[in-house]
C-alpha cells in the first residue's frame, strides 16, 4: 500500500461522562482538569466533561442519550424551549469541539465509556481511518496482555454518525468493561488511563515525524443486533442472556448455540450466520431493545503513514 | 419457649416475599413478577404474600424515586406524622406496613424474605438485625446443606427490632437475601437462578417447619457489622479521590489485616487499612453506597450455637 501523509495533530479533546454513570472517564477527565492538563508535548489537550448534569446525579442521561445527538440533522435542528437538556448540550459541544464537518473542528476527540459487558478494552470507530488503526496497533503493542479490540460501527456516512466523537476530524470512543454503571473499579480505570496515555504518546510521536510502518489489524464490523424475547403485550423481558453466552463477548456464536434462558428455565438458541457477539448484557441497552450486537471479523491492512511536512 | 434440648416457636402461618425494594436490583424484580404471573395463571391464592415493594422505582429502573425505601421501616420512621409533602417512598412504607405489619404488633406477618442484589462480590448473604433469630439461622443452615457450592454468609447488623430500618424487619422474623455481584439494572442468569433456588429452599424449609419437622442444632458463623469505611474525598468538592484498591476489589469476606491495601488514588498511590483489628470486609464497592459514604463495611466473625428447633404443637401465638 502507498505511504499516506496526514497533517500534524494540534488540538485534541478527551471527553468523559458523556454518560454520567460511566465513571472511569469522569474521573480520568476530572484528574486531568485538576492538574490543569492543557498541553502534552506538541498537543493542545482539552479534557472535557460532556454531560455535567447527568454526572451530578450519576445517571446515563437526564432527558435523552447525549451520545445519540450528534447527527448532522440533530445538530442543525434549531433549539426550542422544549428541546431536551442533552440536545442543548450537544449544540454547545458542537460549538466547542466542532463545528462537525468544518475545518475548525478538533483534530481528534477520544470519548471515554464503560460497559457492563465483558468487552475488555475496545476502540469504537465509525469508519476505517488509517490514523485510528495505527493508534490502535500502537496501543496493542504497548499493552500486550490487555484484551484490546477494534469495533467498526459501520455507520453509512459521517453525517449519520451520532456520537460526540464524530464532531472531530478523527474521532473514536474507548469503551472498557466490565464495570457496573455508577461503580469505579481501579483495574478498569488503570487500563483506560494507560490506553489514553499511549494514544496521546502516539500522536506526539506522529507529530515529531516518526514513520509508522503499514500493518494489519483485526476489526469487528457491526452486522446486526438481537433483542431479548419479550411479552408481546407488556414488552417486559421473558428471558435473560443464557449463562453460556454471558461474558463471552467476541467468542464466535454459531447457529444452534444457546443465547437466552427464559424465567421458567427454557433455552432459546441462536439461529443465523456464525458471527461475533459483543455488548452482551449491556445495562443501558435493555431500553434500546438490544440484548447483544453481532459482528463479522475482518482483517484490515493499513498503509505506512507519517506527518505531512509543511 | 426454649428448653435445654432446643427451641419451640410458633408456626409461620403468614409469609411474605418482597422484591424490587430497590427498583434496579433486577433479580428480585423479575423473580417477584414471575411468581405473580405463575400465581395468576394457576388461579392460586396460596401463600406466600408477594409484594413488588417499589413499583415506581422498578418501572423506571432506579434504586428509588425520592428516598431509599429500605431505610423507612424503623419504629420511629413508621410512626412519625405523615406530612402532605412526604416522599413517595415514605408513603409506600406506610402502605407496606399496613399490609405486612403493623411492625411490632401481633398482626404482622410471621416471616418476610426481601430480595436484593449488590454490585459487590458477596455471593449469597442473609442480612438480619438479630444473631439469635433461630428461624432465620436454621433457614441459613438448611441452605448451606442443600446448596453447598454457593458461597453464602450470615450478616448481622446489631440493631434492636424497633431500630431496624429495613423492610424485612416489619415481620416477626425475616431477613434480606442479598445476591451479588450483579450490576444494577442488569439481570445475570446465574445470579437470578441462585436467588430463585435459594428462595425455593427458604419456602421449602418453612413448609417442613410448619409440618412439625425437628431441625437439629449446630454452629453457624455469623458476621457482625463493626463499622463502615468511606472513600478518601476532596475536602471542598466531596468527590472521591481514590478507588477501591485492586487487591481489595472482589475480596468480600477475605480477612483484611492492618497494613493491607484498601484504596488506590487517581495518581496511583496506595492507601492502607489503618485499623488495629483484622476484620472481614463486605459490600466492597457497592454502587448505591457511594452516596451513603461507604466504600466497604467491616465485620467480626463469631460462632453462634443454634439450638434445635421445631414448631409449637398448638396453634396459639
Amino acid at each position: 500500500m502507498d505511504h499516506v501523509f496526514f497533517p500534524a495533530f494540534s488540538r485534541v479533546a478527551i471527553s468523559g461522562g458523556t454518560h454520567g454513570n460511566e465513571l472511569s472517564g469522569v474521573h480520568i477527565v476530572r484528574e486531568m482538569q485538576k492538574h490543569n492538563v492543557n498541553q502534552m508535548g506538541s498537543l493542545s489537550v482539552c479534557p472535557i466533561l460532556s454531560n455535567p448534569r447527568s454526572i451530578e446525579v450519576c445517571r446515563r442521561y437526564i432527558d435523552t442519550d447525549l451520545n445519540r445527538c450528534f447527527t448532522d440533522a440533530l445538530l442543525s435542528t434549531p433549539l426550542t424551549d422544549s428541546s431536551s437538556c442533552e440536545l442543548r448540550r450537544a449544540h454547545e459541544l458542537n460549538a466547542l469541539l466542532g463545528p462537525k464537518g468544518s475545518d475548525r473542528a478538533m483534530d481528534l476527540v477520544c470519548d471515554l465509556h464503560n460497559t457492563t459487558s465483558n468487552m475488555g478494552l475496545c476502540f469504537i470507530i465509525d469508519f476505517l481511518d488509517w490514523i485510528l488503526l495505527h493508534m490502535v496497533k500502537y496501543v496493542q503493542i504497548k499493552m500486550p496482555t490487555a484484551p484490546i479490540r477494534v469495533i467498526n460501527t459501520n455507520v453509512a456516512s459521517k453525517s449519520l454518525s451520532y456520537s460526540v466523537d464524530s464532531v472531530a476530524k478523527h474521532g473514536f470512543a474507548i469503551e472498557v468493561g466490565p464495570q457496573p454503571h455508577g461503580v469505579l473499579r481501579a483495574d478498569i480505570y488503570n487500563m483506560m488511563k494507560e490506553a489514553v496515555d499511549h494514544t496521546l504518546d502516539w500522536l506526539n510521536k506522529f507529530n515529531a515525524g516518526t514513520t509508522f510502518e503499514g500493518d494489519k489489524v483485526e476489526v469487528f464490523v457491526w452486522e446486526k443486533s438481537v433483542d431479548y424475547p419479550r411479552d408481546p403485550e407488556t414488552s417486559q423481558l421473558t428471558a435473560v442472556i443464557h449463562p453460556k453466552l454471558q461474558d463471552n463477548d467476541f467468542k464466535l456464536l454459531q447457529h444452534g448455540n444457546p443465547i437466552f434462558k427464559t424465567f421458567t428455565g427454557e433455552t432459546v438458541n441462536y439461529e443465523g450466520e456464525d458471527l461475533y457477539p459483543f455488548f452482551i448484557n449491556e445495562c443501558a441497552y435493555y431500553e434500546k431493545r438490544i440484548a447483544f450486537h453481532l459482528a463479522k471479523k475482518e482483517t484490515i491492512a493499513f498503509p505506512p503513514i507519517s506527518v505531512k511536512k509543511e | 419457649m426454649d428448653t435445654q434440648e432446643g427451641a419451640c416457636l410458633p408456626k409461620l402461618s403468614r409469609v411474605a416475599v418482597c422484591g424490587g425494594t430497590h427498583g434496579n436490583e433486577l433479580s428480585g424484580v423479575y423473580l417477584i413478577k414471575e411468581l405473580m404471573k405463575r400465581r395468576r395463571e394457576a388461579d392460586d391464592e396460596e401463600q406466600p404474600i408477594l409484594v413488588l415493594s417499589n413499583p415506581r422505582a422498578a418501572q423506571q429502573c432506579l434504586r428509588y424515586i425520592e428516598v431509599d425505601l429500605n431505610r423507612c421501616f424503623s419504629h420511629d420512621a413508621l410512626n412519625a406524622p405523615l406530612s402532605d409533602s412526604a416522599p413517595y417512598e415514605v408513603i409506600r412504607s406506610r402502605e407496606i406496613n399496613a399490609v405486612l405489619g403493623p411492625k411490632g404488633s401481633a398482626d404482622s406477618v410471621d416471616f418476610i424474605c426481601d430480595l436484593h442484589n449488590t454490585t459487590a462480590n458477596m455471593g449469597l448473604c442473609f442480612i438480619s438485625c438479630s444473631d439469635s433469630d433461630w428461624i432465620s439461622l436454621h433457614i441459613f443452615k438448611h441452605l448451606q446443606l442443600c446448596i453447598p457450592d454457593i458461597p453464602m454468609r450470615y450478616l448481622h447488623f446489631d440493631l434492636s427490632h424497633d431500630e431496624a430500618y429495613s423492610l424485612d424487619s416489619v415481620g416477626k422474623h425475616g431477613f434480606a437475601m442479598e445476591v451479588g455481584p450483579q450490576p444494577h439494572g442488569v439481570v445475570r442468569s446465574n445470579v437470578y437462578t441462585t436467588m430463585k433456588t435459594a428462595l425455593e429452599l427458604v419456602l421449602h424449609w418453612i413448609r417442613l417447619f410448619n409440618c412439625g419437622t425437628v431441625f437439629e442444632g449446630g454452629p453457624v458463623d455469623v458476621f457482625t457489622l463493626v463499622k463502615h469505611v468511606d472513600y478518601p474525598r476532596d475536602c471542598s468538592t466531596h468527590d472521591i479521590v481514590a478507588a477501591i484498591h485492586p487487591l481489595l476489589q472482589d475480596k468480600d469476606f477475605c480477612l483484611l489485616n492492618p497494613g493491607d491495601p484498601v484504596f488506590q488514588t487517581f495518581s496511583g498511590e496506595t492507601i492502607t487499612y489503618n485499623g488495629s483489628e483484622s476484620l472481614y470486609p463486605f459490600f466492597i464497592n457497592e454502587c448505591a453506597y457511594y452516596e451513603k459514604g461507604i466504600a466497604f463495611s467491616l465485620s467480626r466473625k463469631s460462632r453462634v450455637n443454634v439450638p434445635s428447633l421445631r414448631a409449637n404443637r398448638d396453634q396459639s401465638r
